[in-house]
């Protein structure tokens, strides 16, 4: 009964858009897609759809080999990253439309579409044309529409990343009602992202992907605490997780002649070199630290982000307060030394503050 | 800056507008005047400087036993051939376009834009080296002379100018309003019809604007594939030279040959100004 692929693999020109993808996604649960642009999110979604076909591979679903049904027949709903709404139809008729085609009839329809633009916050909109909804109300009608139908599988494209920063907020908090309330038990949830929080505040598994390919596959808080590659620790922090190449020697972590001692969790890892991750939140300001020069500092929201260099090595901090740095300033800073993640050469995780390791 | 940008603003609004008008004033007044008002120095102003005859218009409808030319056969030929041709090529052309736009066609090296540019190619070439091969073309099939031989023509050249339009339209409309279309339940001729189709009706009012203006304009095929059974309404006019200018009968003739033009013109201009034409998609 559950949605199972099997190595399906798309590769229409010289790239892999899927490389050999596999999964099995239950009924009841949320899933969500996280990765850069072009790593295949969207290719994914659509062959799920049936949009696309894929070179090789399966996909089943309710016992039925789900390639062989047309999209119009999968029952599946999906809301894009452009809001794709249908311009010629007002908002009603706009929900109404996939209920329309299946011929339920009218009294019924009225009243699941009442119910669809009630819980997205559009009562009262019934007459209004696609055109003079802002961004924001026009992806709440898409979504509308692709609640109404009541679908087993339910693809969210990226969906809020064309909005501007307080309507995703507010979007976002919805999507985690509709999600927690209004979803039957018998529905898929796939969700796709570019951003890391999101992932987070979603909550639900979480699929790494980058160039068409599955990197890891684990709950959110998985992901985050034990990422099973660099790749995936680069995709899954934002600002991208520090790399130091350092080399670990009598019990000294060293890197462009900085010298700090080994923490209790990478203890076991012995005189070689690594890939050293620490997040940008793992670094503080402090008096008594290494000396770093600032390359630029940039203000998002309530925090600093501060790119600093010493030599060869760049990395990015995140202070959690506004503050002026001008180029060329000289700070110090210390690493919280216990959230340092090891990774070894080929870049899998081989010991991280929470236990895991992939060696 | 600002009084002189108005200033040069309604100086060129003025002076396009004459130019545009005064000619159809002049054939206006043109028209009802007989051989010494034309021929007798220039004159404006009806009942001032010419006493005007209703001769030239109806020397129009006359039967040519009466001496006239009788245009209302070849008009009505006309706006049936325009009007045919137009429709047939504003649905195989859209058809066609939404198929160049959305599939992907391969034989060999021909791909889609080769296709788009074989449609038309057929307006590159000058008439002049059409002409021949439709000439044979007709001539063997038995269509000379005939309404179906010139609509069949007239959509060899329309259909190119639909296509055009429309694969350029169905290029901007977003492809994954089909692909939502198709999720939410339909198929793609429904997907097509029910959704696509809507959301394109400015591109097909401009592609049948351009396909009736075309046709009815034609003179040079419905001058060759045409004799004595079909004829034409621009085929016609000429027909009025003869050793004497008629020009009242020209005139005439002339502005009831744009009349059917003014009116679309009157049509998609008020479907412009209602604001349909843009923002349809966003």
């Amino acid at each position: 009964m559950n949605l199972i692929a099997e190595n399906l693999s798309y590769k229409p020109d010289d790239q892999f858009h899927l490389n050999e993808v596999s999964f099995n996604f239950k009924k009841g649960n949320i899933y969500t897609i996280l990765g850069r642009t072009l790593s295949g999110k969207t290719t994914l979604l659509k062959t799920i759809a049936g949009l696309l076909t894929p070179d090789s591979g399966s996909i089943q679903f309710e016992d039925r080999d789900f390639l062989k049904v047309p999209v119009w027949e999968r029952n599946v709903a999906m809301v894009y990253q452009q809001f794709i709404n249908y311009p010629h139809l007002n908002v009603y008729e706009n929900v109404a439309f996939p209920l329309k085609q299946r011929k339920v009839d009218d009294q019924e329809i009225n009243n699941v579409v009442k119910k669809s633009l009630k819980s997205v916050g559009l009562e009262g909109y019934e007459k209004r044309k696609i055109q003079e909804l802002s961004g924001g109300q026009q992806q709440r009608v898409s979504l509308a529409r692709s609640l109404v139908k009541n679908a087993k599988i339910l693809l969210l494209d990226e969906p809020l990343v064309n909005l501007d920063y307080k309507l995703r907020e507010q979007l976002r908090e919805e999507f985690k009602n509709i999600f927690s309330k209004g979803l039957s038990k018998e529905s898929i949830v796939i969700f796709s992202t570019t951003d890391p929080r999101e992932a987070m505040e979603i909550n639900g598994e979480v699929i790494a992907i980058d160039e068409g390919k599955v990197l890891q596959v684990g709950s959110a808080k998985e992901i985050f605490e034990n990422p099973k590659t660099l790749k995936v620790a680069e995709i899954s922090n934002d600002p991208p997780m520090n790399i130091l190449n350092a080399k670990i020697d009598l019990n000294k972590i060293m890197f462009e002649g900085i010298e700090i001692d080994v923490p209790e969790h990478l203890s076991n890892l012995k005189d070689k070199s690594f890939n050293l991750g620490i997040r940008a939140s793992d670094i503080e300001l402090s008096d008594g630290g290494f000396e770093f020069e600032v390359e630029l500092a940039e203000i998002s929201g309530s925090e600093t982000l501060l790119h600093l260099r010493r030599g060869n090595v760049k990395i990015i901090t995140s202070i959690e307060e506004v503050m002026n740095f001008s180029i060329h300033d000289k700070v110090k800073i210390k690493f919280n030394i216990d959230r340092v993640y090891a990774f070894n050469e080929i870049g899998v995780l081989e010991s991280s503050p929470f236990g895991g390791s992939y060696v | 800056m600002g009084k002189i940008y108005k200033f040069l603003k309604y100086s060129f609004i003025t002076v396009w507008t004459v130019f545009v008008v005064a000619p159809f004033l002049w054939a206006l007044t043109t028209s009802f005047k007989d051989f010494n008002s034309v021929n007798g120095g220039a004159t404006y102003i009806p009942w001032v400087d010419f006493e005007p005859k209703l001769e030239g218009w109806k020397v129009l409808i006359k039967s040519p036993a009466n001496g006239g030319v009788d245009i209302i056969e070849p008009y009505f030929n006309s706006l049936f051939v325009t009007c045919t041709a137009s429709l047939i090529s504003i649905v195989l052309g859209t058809l066609s376009a939404y198929a160049l736009s959305r599939y992907t066609f391969k034989a060999g090296f021909v791909k889609n834009n080769d296709i788009t540019f074989f449609f038309i190619s057929q307006r590159i070439m000058p008439p002049i080296v059409l002409s021949i091969p439709f000439f044979l073309f007709l001539g063997a099939i038995d269509l000379l002379d005939s309404l179906i031989g010139l609509i069949v023509v007239y959509i060899v050249l329309l259909m190119p100018i639909a296509v055009w339009i429309m694969v350029d339209f169905f290029n901007k409309v977003p492809r994954e309003i089909d692909e939502t279309a198709l999720i939410d339940g339909c198929n793609p001729y429904q997907a097509f019809f029910k959704v696509v189709l809507p959301n394109s009706i400015p591109g097909l009012i401009v592609a049948g604007m351009f396909c009736i203006i075309f046709g009815w304009i034609d003179f040079f095929f419905a001058f060759i594939l045409t004799f004595t059974e079909v004829q034409l309404l621009p085929v016609k006019i000429v027909a009025l030279n003869s050793s004497i200018t008629p020009w009242w009968s020209l005139s005439a003739s002339a502005l009831v040959s744009v009349a059917p033009l003014i009116i679309v013109a009157f049509i998609v201009e008020r479907y412009l100004s209602k604001g349909n034409l843009s923002g349809a998609i966003k």
